[in-house]
């Protein structure tokens, strides 16, 4: 663990010099306010319709029609964004030869690889915090359930971890940012798609592909049920990934 | 205080490194020597724990590389070629994030860092971006970084190339002084340089040590045969077969310019009386005669060229 701190404070300090982060935060803030906008409307003009209709009413409620697609396009914005962030944290040390510098101060690999994973989160965990207003405005508006929001931002927080420790894989695979930033993409899209695919391969295998997605575990947390189930997929995800990354790194040790 | 056993690092089929082995004692400056692509920046990043050998053991005050590599690292500073910075930050940030990663305590760290600023004389620099600074600058920093923590053990991987003659004299001079109180490991393709700086030379060749010594020792033993330069005005295909014919010469060779002849005499034996002598004799005019030395670029040429003159002639 020797170096976290140091490798932490450095990586957010290089992820809020670049351009990228205000970037990406800017289309991510300008996307998610544009989806809350369109579902806040399209729910007040099918309130207004369901004043005329008492069956309607029944159906209407702030859950499915605001919160539930507001965290599911997240999670969705998220899958395109979180590679951007995530793919300069290794393949720019390697590539500028910054990495030769890095890993011969008195710094263990599992400090540098954690620094790096935590910057990320920490820079996600921004990125969330600036759509809460937008639960602030729901206040003013009408009545949220708050237990349920929290539930949604929990689950977004560790979903996106898990984006990050794929991505931090993905960037110590290649000194190439677009390639890695292109690989945790695509991989990323296929956890996302393989659960769709149970009617294709049967129910043993299919139930099987639904588990490893990381979209089925969110769907518990944007309905605010906080399963220990999804939670733990989510850890043993992330661990994983880590894992790995560090197993990458240290590969340098007897690769030629 | 640096040893190293048999050290052999293959690249996938390509051998970088072949049983070498050597032993640095502390406060030693050593210049590595070598032309590009001879495993001095391997045998350098074997050192310093960035990757290991493939076979054979490297030791650093004691310390395995490998097993203890954070109790290595921590014992040394490293300034890799081409000098990776992180360009995005400034001079001060980066040397706060060096010296923390190095294990400076915090309370101290700003006193280092002023420390190191002033060594180097960047302080006229400390608040700018380090991708905007020129290489002069790129290389003080990278030298900075390196010097944080007072490490023992200074690892100078081509500390010079890139610079302008003004900035190399300084550096060498600066790394002249470090070397004082510390042990130096710097590697070179520049001749005059290593043979300035170092108290002793590694000459590396294909991946081997072909080479070890001061550099006034490696220029006598290495000597095979003294030259003597020799200008005299007379007939030049008469000198050459008198010249020749003398006990003890073993060559005549027209030198460059009409009247100028280099003369190999055996080792041990100074000819020049002998010399003067016989164009004298002979009525010619003699303008010059004097002992060549050879330069350290003449027996570098002679280790790392494959073909050896001297044993042709043994």
């Amino acid at each position: 663990m020797k170096g976290f701190w140091v490798v932490y404070r450095k990586e957010l300090y290089r992820l809020f010099a670049s351009p990228i982060f205000y970037v990406v935060a800017f289309i991510f803030l300008a996307l998610v306010g544009y989806f809350f906008y369109s579902s806040v409307a399209y729910y007040s003009i099918l309130s207004f319709q369901a004043g005329t209709n008492p069956f309607l009413s029944q159906q209407l409620n702030l859950t499915d029609m605001v919160l539930e697609p507001f965290f599911a396009s997240i999670s969705i914005i998220l899958l395109l964004m979180v590679p951007l962030i995530t793919m300069r944290l290794f393949a720019e040390e390697k590539k500028t030869g910054t990495a030769e510098l890095l890993f011969t101060y008195p710094i263990s690999d599992r400090g540098a690889v954690l620094g790096k994973f935590g910057a990320g989160v920490s820079v996600l965990l921004l990125l969330l915090l600036g759509t809460f207003p937008a639960m602030l405005l729901l206040e003013i508006l009408t009545d949220p359930p708050w237990a349920m929001i929290l539930g949604g931002y929990v689950g977004l927080l560790l979903m996106s971890s898990a984006f990050v420790s794929l991505g931090l894989l993905a960037s110590s695979l290649t000194e190439n940012q677009i390639i890695a930033a292109a690989t945790a993409f695509g991989a990323l899209l296929l956890l996302w798609i393989i659960g769709w695919s149970e009617s294709l391969v049967g129910p043993a295998l299919g139930s099987l592909l639904k588990y490893l997605s990381l979209f089925t575990h969110y769907d518990n947390f944007a309905k605010g049920i906080l399963d220990s189930r999804d939670i733990l997929f989510y850890f043993l995800f992330i661990l994983l990934f880590l894992f790995t990354t560090l197993r990458i790194l240290e590969s340098r040790q007897w690769r030629g | 205080m640096i040893e190293v056993e048999n050290l052999t690092k293959f690249y996938g089929q390509v051998p970088a490194l072949r049983h070498v082995s050597f032993s640095i004692d502390q406060g030693e400056i050593v210049g590595f020597l070598g032309p590009n692509g001879a495993g001095k920046t391997t045998t350098l990043r074997i050192l310093t724990c960035f990757m290991p050998p493939t076979s054979g053991v490297a030791r650093v005050a004691g310390l395995d590389c490998q097993k203890d590599s954070l109790e290595v690292r921590a014992k040394i500073g490293y300034l890799p070629e081409n000098v990776p910075l992180y360009s995005d930050m400034t001079t001060r940030r980066f040397l706060e994030f060096a010296a923390t990663a190095k294990g400076v305590v915090r309370s101290r760290t700003r006193e280092e860092i002023d420390r190191v600023m002033e060594t180097c004389a960047i302080k006229s620099v400390a608040s700018r971006i380090i991708g905007h600074l020129s290489k002069g600058y790129r290389q003080r920093i990278g030298i900075a970084q390196a010097l944080l923590n007072d490490p023992p053990i200074l690892i100078l991987d081509e500390p010079t190339i890139g610079l302008d003659p003004t900035q190399i004299v300084e550096i060498r001079a600066l790394i002249k002084e470090l070397g004082a109180e510390r042990t130096i490991i710097l590697s070179s393709h520049i001749l005059p340089e290593v043979s300035q700086i170092c108290q002793r030379i590694l000459i590396i060749n294909n991946g081997q040590i072909i080479a070890t010594d001061t550099p006034a020792n490696l220029t006598t033993q290495l000597q095979r045969n003294l030259q003597v330069y020799l200008e005299v005005d007379g007939p030049s295909s008469e000198i050459m077969e008198k010249l020749g014919g003398l006990d003890g010469v073993l060559a005549v060779k027209p030198a460059n310019g009409g009247y100028t002849y280099l003369i190999e005499t055996k080792r041990g034996q100074d000819l020049r009386p002998e010399l003067a002598r016989t164009v004298v004799e002979h009525g010619w005019h003699l303008r010059e005669l004097k002992l060549q030395d050879l330069s350290l670029e003449d027996i570098f040429m002679q280790l790392v060229t494959d073909e050896e003159p001297g044993k042709e002639r043994e």
